[in-house]
């Protein structure tokens, strides 16, 4: 594969991802934050959330687990992972964590326990996608080409 | 971007540009506000990357830090190292309130709020804290782009600092004059307020030479602790500047220094002191309803302690509302309430009551409501240490007086469920009894009319008075409330009412327009009182109505479960009251407009209430219906009233969204009230 079919293929796994709602605008603005100074600038920060939310979901299974749940403790957790998963643009992640929050405040462990899963699950996704998508970033890169801009105009 | 050593540094290097400019912090470099000396703290370390990305791109230089205990201990041993703070809010080690607060009270530094949080009171919090600005996570890079006002602004009015404390609040200032006038200190420092304004333009043009000839005092933790040791030497209520400035003996520093300090320190034990203080405000206004007038005084006596509690209603206005509106003379003085000064509570108030008991109790649980809080901007900071204690009264206040209110008066909008008609009107006893019974729904559960005599004693002249004072102090200038003028709730079909006293509603309907009046004519048409009593009270209308709204958002929550009505007025309220005051029509719709708020819902987002204000239709018609639909949207309606990072359409659809009601704008027919067809 050449690197223009490589970068149309970057183009339109993108443009995918966006379509289905699993990134939104506010990876754009981290994308538009890279630069030459900071070429690795995405790769980092959303490694950086991997790392972060894999705590936060441990953290909160724990708190799950508890005979007396914390609730406000769960909260909190989600409360961050929230607020980390919005920032880099995981639109589907922010909002399995806004219904999870709902159901904190009605103290349903049982409804916390699915909202976890469903969490979980949408974390598990959008990180498969984006580790593709960094691939096939590697790969450009490696071939002497160059990431394309990405316009929300699709 | 000039930043060379960028990456991942923790601490901020200078960067090329403006940095030795700023070397006493002072200077306003040509290069500004690049350069600007920012301080993060998160500790969520994924957004602290990105922010910190994202001020270098604005040609910041940036610190990070994971927590707040560093972030205090670096700006402590780095006294004038920073320009502005950016802090979260939800922190392990300690709440990022506190921490603003540590950094108001020692570092004098503008600081900016951060959350995933958008709720309502919490960015009400960080206005009363004194926060110079709230951020919605995911914070964009355009927002980063213009804090440096902030540290412009502050600057401006810190110089000022020997005349008037900027600590609040910017816009306190005029506040702070009249503060400074409360204050025992000294008719100096009235005077030095009032010069400091005259002298504004002076101080501008000083300012603008770009130097800042006066150093900033900076209170150290040792210069505070001394400050304290003075204070309480003296004993709180006789600490005076003058005194407390040779108690501490410290050279260099003036009296209007400490003036300023004092006045911060004060609004901070009141703010700490709030919560007891207002309990025991309630309990003193409680007694009122039981007022056997209830009918009009009671209701009106409470909302009148409410508002006293409060401490919006000046005591002598409260009074006054309940000799004129009620002709009664039981205006029980209740406002004994030290907080009365602040007006804008009431406005709060009536959209708390409005919500059914449920409601309120749900409130008073959940969080003693400072609703108040940055409401009243205009509010010196007394007031609003006091708004923020009635505020949180307020939550009670409102369970009690729907308690109360609802035993008591049959008259009480027993605003059906469905239809948050009668709501105020009924109530008012006297003043109601022009209202047609027929709008009023006196069956209507108590839980509505609680929330409704809320709103229908705000209708009976009281609170029409307590309009009237509201209105001045657009506390809730505030609030973004830009937003909810477009949404004018013009809705109520105040006109239609012809039963309707128009003295009474008027102060309701306001509220109650922008909260949807959906038609019911439980309207209370205080608009029209409102409007006689305050010409042009339109803004504060606006900006109360936005405390309405919000403070109904708030309660909103929880009453959704509790009632039919479970429209969130705040919601409505809000956006209505602004619109109101841009149309007009808002006074001119005496008439049941005041059932909107409950039926509106907090369901409705901004798009709703416009249309609500379109519609002329029966007010009565829609309410049940939609009421229904209408679920009080939780914290997420209350993003409404802070536009700042939403545009009207994202936070109708962060509403909608988050509460799940579909209610699209088609649902919420807010026909009948179109303020327009409101016969004035």
């Amino acid at each position: 594969m050449d690197v223009g079919q490589m970068q149309r293929q970057w183009l339109d796994y993108t443009r995918s991802l966006f379509i289905e709602g699993f990134l939104d605008n506010q990876f754009l603005q981290l994308q538009q934050l890279q630069d030459e100074n900071n070429p690795e600038f995405v790769v980092e920060v959303v490694s950086l959330f991997f790392d972060d939310s894999e705590r936060l979901l441990k953290d909160l299974n724990f708190a799950l687990d508890q005979q007396g749940v914390d609730f406000k403790k769960v909260d909190a957790h989600v409360h961050q992972l929230k607020g980390s998963s919005s920032s880099i643009g995981a639109q589907r992640v922010k909002n399995a964590c806004i219904a999870f929050r709902n159901f904190c405040e009605d103290q349903n462990v049982e409804a916390c326990l699915r909202c976890l899963q469903q969490v979980k699950q949408e974390y598990c996704l959008v990180k498969n996608k984006l580790e593709t998508l960094f691939r096939l970033e590697q790969q450009i890169v490696a071939a002497g080409g160059s990431i394309p801009m990405m316009e929300l105009g699709f | 971007m000039n930043l060379s050593n960028v990456k991942g540094s923790t601490m901020s290097t200078p960067s090329s540009s403006g940095s030795h400019l700023r070397s006493t912090g002072d200077a306003v470099s040509d290069q500004f506000p690049a350069g600007l000396r920012v301080l993060v703290v998160d500790d969520d370390p994924t957004c602290l990357m990105i922010l910190e990305k994202m001020l270098k791109a604005c040609l910041y230089e940036v610190t990070k830090c994971k927590c707040a205990e560093a972030a205090l201990e670096l700006l402590r041993g780095n006294k004038n190292g920073f320009d502005i703070v950016i802090s979260d809010v939800h922190m392990p080690d300690m709440d990022g309130f506190k921490l603003l607060e540590h950094i108001g009270l020692e570092m004098d530094l503008p600081v900016i709020m951060m959350s995933a949080d958008d709720g309502k009171h919490v960015v009400m919090k960080g206005v009363t804290h004194g926060a110079c600005d709230y951020l919605i996570k995911p914070v964009r890079i355009e927002a980063l782009k213009n804090i440096w006002q902030h540290v412009v602004r502050k600057r401006k009015t810190g110089w000022r600092d020997p005349e008037q404390s900027g600590s609040i609040d910017e816009g306190d200032r005029q506040q702070k004059v009249s503060d400074d006038a409360d204050y025992s200190s000294s008719a100096n420092e009235g005077k030095s307020s009032k010069k400091r304004r005259d002298e504004e333009e002076d101080a501008d043009e000083r300012d603008d030479s770009s130097t800042l000839k006066k150093p900033r005092v900076v209170w150290s933790v040792e210069l505070h602790q001394q400050f304290m040791a003075a204070v309480n030497q003296l004993g709180i209520d006789k600490a005076v500047p003058k005194k407390i400035l040779e108690l501490m003996n410290v050279p260099g520093l003036t009296r209007e220094n400490v003036a300023s300090h004092l006045q911060k320190y004060r609004l901070y034990l009141r703010r700490l002191s709030g919560v007891s203080q207002q309990q025991n405000n309630l309990n003193n206004s409680f007694m009122n309803p039981q007022d056997p007038t209830f009918g009009s005084t009671s209701i009106n006596g409470i909302d009148l302690q409410a508002l006293s509690v409060a401490g919006q209603l000046p005591a002598q206005s409260l009074a006054k509302l309940q000799a004129a509106g009620l002709g009664r003379s039981t205006a029980k003085p209740v406002m004994s309430m030290p907080l009365v000064e602040q007006r804008n509570l009431f406005s709060f108030e009536s959209p708390k009551l409005r919500f059914g008991e449920g409601q309120m109790q749900h409130l008073n649980t959940n969080k003693p409501i400072n609703l108040l809080h940055g409401i009243p901007t205009n509010m010196e900071p007394k007031q609003l240490a006091n708004l923020h204690q009635s505020a949180q009264s307020l939550g009670n206040l409102n369970m009690r007086i729907n308690a109360s209110v609802a035993q008591r008066s049959p008259l009480l909008m027993q605003m059906g469920q469905s239809q948050p008609r009668g709501q105020m009107i009924g109530e008012n006893g006297s003043h109601v009894n022009q209202l047609p019974t027929s709008l009023l729904q006196p069956t209507v559960p108590n839980r509505i009319s609680n929330g409704v005599i809320r709103n229908g004693i705000a209708s009976s002249s009281n609170i029409n008075a307590a309009y009237n004072q509201v209105p001045q102090s657009s506390s809730f200038l505030n609030f973004p409330m830009n937003q909810t003028n477009e949404m004018s709730v013009r809705s109520f079909p105040l006109g239609s009412h012809p039963g309707i006293s128009n003295i009474t509603t008027k102060g309701m309907l306001q509220e109650e327009v922008t909260s949807g009046i959906k038609g019911s004519s439980g309207f209370v048409p205080n608009y029209d009182i409102f409007n006689e009593l305050q010409p042009q009270k339109s803004q504060d209308w606006d900006l109360t109505t936005a405390g309405l709204t919000y403070d109904a958002t708030q309660h909103s929550n929880h009453v959704q479960g509790n009632t039919d009505v479970s429209v969130s007025p705040s919601v409505l309220v809000h956006p209505g009251f602004t619109s109101i005051q841009q149309t007009g029509q808002n006074r001119d719709t005496t008439s049941s407009m005041g059932k909107d708020m409950f039926s509106i819902g907090e369901g409705m987002d901004q798009g709703n209430l416009q249309n609500i204000s379109q519609p002329q239709n029966p007010l009565l018609v829609d309410n049940s219906v939609r009421v229904k639909a209408e679920r009080v949207p939780d914290a997420s309606s209350q993003t409404n009233f802070f536009p700042e990072q939403y545009g009207q359409e994202d936070l109708m659809s962060a509403l909608l969204k988050q509460e799940g009601i579909g209610l699209a704008e088609n649902e919420f027919d807010f026909d009948g009230y179109s303020l327009d067809n409101i016969p004035v």
